[in-house]
């Protein structure tokens, strides 16, 4: 069990730094079109967001806000909305994985491409987030 | 056999120094690994894709396969993680452990 760390002022300055991590995470998951970034490394920053909260408030403290089976969820979500913007573009007719069949009206097929690469990264994303999140969780789960 | 051993990787190593002289310079546009689909990449992923980011468009459109591999390479590890690791408390009072 991972306790509370005794000091205001570890415990005060990983809670302010935890939201900016979310949300650069999220920035470097949304960013993979223009520069470097992706679904890889936005998930790992997200989860160690999620790990830093864990290691400085204690497991009791953030059990409410992030629960044990967290990161199982959304490891599954994640994965599986990778593969279901797979199964929908066979479903549309095109290959597996060619968004240039995805079933969005109004766009041309490059710029279903362009959405097709934003769904996959959020999934990568999910997916590497939940992953992280759980090996941390049961490498310190007690009991 | 240690002796043989030895014998071999020197071998190996002289047959590799020898054969580096003729592998082409680092970036060189006219070697065979950047005359393949290097180029077609280079001029057609902003107009087929939209992407700026020509390792972003590589990564998840013309390998999307591979990087569903990759995710799918992680999910397994965290699944074996969860399933060596993580134990309910009810399946532990089931189980008879040795004192030791």
């Amino acid at each position: 069990m991972i306790a509370k760390y005794r000091d205001l002022i570890v415990s005060l300055a990983c809670r302010l730094m935890v939201p900016f991590m979310f949300l650069f995470g999220f920035y470097v998951t949304m960013f993979g079109h223009y520069g470097p970034g992706g679904g890889f490394q936005g998930g790992t920053i997200m989860a160690s967001g999620v790990i830093l909260l864990r290691l400085s408030l204690g497991r009791q403290a953030t059990i409410k806000k992030f629960p044990l089976e967290l990161g199982h969820i959304v490891g599954v979500i994640g994965l599986l909305i990778y593969s279901a913007t797979g199964l929908i573009s066979i479903l549309a007719g095109g290959e597996y994985l060619n968004y240039a069949y995805l079933p969005i009206p109004g766009m041309s097929g490059a710029e279903r491409q362009h959405l097709g690469i934003l769904f996959v990264e959020i999934g990568v994303a999910l997916g590497v987030f939940g992953v992280l999140l759980s090996i941390f969780d049961s490498l310190t789960k007690e009991g | 056999m240690k002796w043989l051993a030895l014998f071999i990787v020197c071998l190996f190593v002289a047959f590799l120094f020898y054969v580096e002289v003729d592998m082409p310079a680092y970036g060189d546009p006219q070697a065979p690994a950047n005359l393949h689909v290097s180029p077609y990449y280079i001029q057609r992923s902003l107009q087929d894709t939209e992407t700026p980011n020509i390792v972003t468009a590589i990564l998840a459109d013309y390998r999307a396969y591979d990087t569903l591999g990759e995710t799918i390479v992680i999910f397994t590890a965290g699944l074996a993680c969860i399933l060596l690791l993580w134990r309910s408390k009810r399946d532990d009072s089931k189980v008879q452990r040795p004192h030791c």
